[in-house]
């Protein structure tokens, strides 16, 4: 039975132009360039593509279309961008993003995307957090085109139906395992298998672009998908790459308290706000002007201090209440008809009558595959930087760096489609003028089985469920919303443990057909790469910006630290990376004090 | 109090027919989601198999039939689902098992993607702008985009069980007025044409399952007759002859 999933013959493998990892947003807006291009593309995913974390995005896109405010500015929004990543977002990359923002989300529009919309017709923009207008001196701008409040199931929908339309190839339900290097070190494609029907295949490409996503699930307690395992980075790290700004993971401040899910950061930008048990609007102390649509981590570290402080509310004053009753039955309703929907299932409160009890609860991973703004990935050498060739990676699994140390909100969305884009033109250009990467030997395939091949024909070793659980007590006690060099020592030693064991898992069901704990055993072993970069990035970066707060250093130090941190796998060490300070159209946004 | 649960399993390599497993677990103390309960199971014994991604009643993936109704795991309660201590775990029925609750969707998809499930427009996009749409005319796409693909309103019709290949099913029609509802779509003889045969739309008999099971509150019934009007305008006005008989 073993053999079938654990031998490679010849005819296994499949020959594409492009190759993209991941039926996300980034994903298919990749693939969607690239098939309209008339190259040979392929989307493998382990989920059918609209079961993609992407699908669960509520509040919105942000682009300065204009359209609530004619006078609106991509440049604001460039600013407030960069203010938001406490200034290690690559100013270049942000640039891009502002400015292209509109076209990528006109096409969306043009594509079919049922978008909220204006009495004038136009698209529907709200407000959200950290936001303003004339570069911080104009107030609350709104400028999250939204689609009610659920925008990332309507983007997602409309790029699989437009990837269809185009006839994108996709390998569904198939699991990318390892990157296969050649002699030359570039990527050549993945070792997959088919979860359905265990047939093992080399995926080869001249082009491999990672769109895997989030990985959440380092964390007990996360907004995220059961399926945010990080698979790309888990890849690239095996492989010996790279990963940047590791310890900025984003806590969302309105996850639902017990369960988890998210509560879109839109009921704020409605008129929403948060509560502690004395039933005071606390973020008015915390952030007088900007109040709850300050930046995210500085609402969820305020809600974090308020619970410490004992005005928590509930039994166990371990969480505070998002206020919506006085927003009225029909905004809810045509507003956040999702939030209504969630709040009665998980927290079994109406919000048109009750508050809803929230948390902040780890919601995004700032940090990823160092990567340029055509998607290409880098690898680091004595501190240097070089292009791997072959190799690309988008949306959340990359860390172009638009977001810094703290991402705002509706910033996500409008990464994956602007990056999908970029990358999916770039590689076009590319290989149409005739780039691509040489061949891989059979040994370069063997080694890029391994992992597969040790896990299908383990006899003994530890059982996934267990040392995930224990992986994820270990981030959630030690690499929470505040930090401490103490606790964090001890994470890293904790987790030196659990790399033994991730080590050997012991695969019990051996089974071919859609055998879910094969899955799981891999994904866990994802976990654990992920995991460790942020341990180890977040112990070394002394200091305390944007989603990155430490007791014992509790400022911002710019002289040290106004900078990427790059965790290499091989030495298991940090170093530093140059933020880029050089927009092309605009003058550089220098660091100054962040306040909302 | 310890819960009854008859789990339905299969597994190609091993099992020549499927059977029922039983298992009996300690009730948990708060109230729990139906997949919760399946992760319990799962921890004990890995080989247990189904599917699922977001938790959270938005990705589709968890649909199955509990206790005799088609419905999602994660946001389905122990409290709605059970009955008495007893809860009964089938897969989607109607399509082909795979493994345990895992069906084979193929023929779910090919009738989304028969629908041509995408805008289609002979009108020139306006250029660095999006097209207008009123609310109104947007607020008609309400209560249909939402849909998820989950597939319990489709495996829970009759009409689809028997012509899975030939019925598009309530999903998919839902989906079809979708884009016969939107105010920027303008190949609406087209859509309808390809509707217009006696399997398409017309074996949908008014049974009214997808209604009942819809885990997002939608009405696929509605679309349908709304679906249905629209042929026999183009029927009757133009003289549209979209019916052939086999």
């Amino acid at each position: 039975m073993n053999s079938k999933i654990s031998k490679l013959n010849k005819q296994d493998m499949m020959e594409f132009d492009a190759l993209i990892v991941g039926g996300g947003g980034s994903g298919m807006r990749a693939s969607l360039e690239l098939a309209k291009s008339g190259l040979n593309t392929a989307v493998i995913s382990k989920v059918f593509p609209t079961r993609s974390h992407t699908v669960s995005a509520q509040g919105g896109i942000t682009c300065s279309i204009k359209s609530a405010d004619p006078n609106d500015d991509w440049r604001w929004h460039m600013y407030d961008t960069v203010k938001g990543s406490d200034y290690i977002g690559d100013q270049d990359a942000i640039e891009y993003m502002c400015s292209e923002g509109p076209k990528a989300v006109y096409e969306l529009e043009h594509m079919g995307l049922p978008f909220s919309r204006f009495e004038n017709g136009r698209i529907y923009q709200r407000p959200f957090g950290g936001q303003s207008k004339d570069y911080g001196k104009g107030g609350q701008a709104a400028r999250t085109c939204a689609a009610a409040d659920r925008t990332g199931h309507a983007l997602l929908h409309t790029l699989y139906q437009n990837n269809i339309k185009e006839g994108t190839q996709f390998l569904n339900e198939w699991f990318a395992v390892d990157l296969v290097l050649n002699g030359k070190d570039e990527i050549t494609g993945v070792i997959a298998f088919s979860i359905e029907s265990g047939k093992v295949c080399y995926l080869k490409a001249q082009a491999t672009v990672l769109a895997t996503g989030g990985a959440g699930r380092i964390y007990a307690s996360t907004t995220n998908a059961l399926i945010n395992t990080g698979d790309g980075l888990g890849m690239t790290l095996r492989a010996g790459f790279p990963a940047q700004d590791m310890e900025m993971w984003q806590f969302h401040p309105t996850g639902i308290y017990g369960a988890g899910s998210l509560v879109t950061e839109g009921c704020r930008g409605e008129g929403g706000y948060l509560i502690n048990a004395d039933g005071e609007r606390f973020m008015e102390r915390y952030a007088p002007n900007a109040k709850d649509l300050a930046g995210r981590d500085v609402v969820a570290r305020s809600m974090v201090l308020e619970i410490l402080e004992g005005r928590g509310c509930g039994e166990k004053k371990d969480h505070v209440f998002l206020k919506l009753d006085h927003l009225g039955a029909d905004v809810l309703n045509s507003k956040l008809p999702g939030i209504c929907e969630l709040s009665k299932t998980f927290a079994h409160v109406d919000p048109i009558f009750d508050p809803i009890p929230v948390v902040p609860t780890c919601h995004y991973m700032m940090g990823g595959t160092p990567t340029n703004i055509h998607g290409q990935a880098f690898g680091r050498d004595n501190d240097i930087d070089y292009l791997i060739p072959g190799l690309f990676s988008v949306g959340e699994a990359a860390c172009v760096s638009v977001h810094g140390a703290n991402r705002l909100g509706g910033n996500s969305l409008l990464d994956l489609i602007v990056f999908g884009r970029a990358a999916g033109k770039y590689i076009n250009d590319e290989l149409k003028s005739g780039g691509g990467v040489a061949e891989a030997t059979n040994d370069d395939i063997d080694k890029a089985m391994k992992r597969l091949n040790k896990l299908n024909e383990s006899s003994t070793g530890y059982a996934v469920a267990d040392v995930k659980k224990e992986l994820q007590t270990c981030m959630q006690n030690y690499f929470g919303v505040f930090r401490r060099g103490e606790f964090m020592e001890k994470g890293v030693s904790e987790l030196q443990d659990i790399g033994e064991k991730i080590n050997s898992l012991h695969l019990t069901d051996k089974s071919i057909a859609f055998n879910t704990s094969r899955v799981e055993a891999l994904e866990l072993q994802n976990l654990f790469e992920v995991a460790e970069a942020t341990a180890i990035s977040a112990l070394l970066r002394t200091e305390s910006r944007g989603a990155h707060a430490r007791d014992d250093f509790p400022d911002r130090d710019d002289e040290n630290w106004l900078c990427h941190s790059v965790y290499e796998p091989k030495t298991k060490k940090l170093s530093k990376r140059e933020v880029n300070f050089g927009p092309k159209k605009v003058d550089a946004f220098p660091p100054k004090m962040r306040a909302y | 109090m310890n819960l009854k649960v008859s789990l339905y399993r299969y597994n190609p390599e091993k099992d020549k027919f499927p059977y029922m497993q039983n298992f009996s677990i300690e009730k948990p103390a708060k109230d729990v989601m139906v997949l919760d309960l399946l992760h319990l199971l799962k921890e004990n014994d890995s080989s247990i198999s189904f599917r699922r991604s977001c938790r959270e009643g938005v990705c589709g993936s968890d649909g199955m039939n509990i206790n005799g109704k088609n419905g999602l795991a994660c946001i389905t309660p122990l409290s709605d689902a059970l009955k008495g201590n007893k809860l009964e775990l089938r897969p989607l029925p109607g399509l082909p098992v795979i493994r345990d609750l895992i069906v084979d969707m193929t023929q779910f998809y090919d009738q989304y993607e028969k629908i041509k499930p995408f805008l289609q427009s002979d009108l020139e996009e306006p250029n660095d702008q999006e097209r207008l749409q009123s609310p109104e005319e947007r607020n008609k796409l309400d209560g249909l985009y939402e849909c998820i693909l989950c597939a319990c309103c489709s495996t829970s019709c009759p009409s689809f069980w028997w012509n899975p290949d030939k019925f598009v099913g309530p999903a998919a029609l839902l989906q079809a007025y979708r884009f016969l509802a939107d105010s920027r779509d303008t190949k609406k003889q087209e859509r309808l044409a390809e509707l217009g045969d006696p399997f398409s739309v017309y074996r949908c008999h008014g049974i009214m399952n997808c209604v009942n099971v819809c885990p997002k509150g939608l009405n696929p019934n509605k679309a349908i007759g709304e679906i249905k009007s629209m042929l026999l305008d183009v029927t009757g006005r133009e003289k549209i002859k979209v019916v052939s008989m086999e």
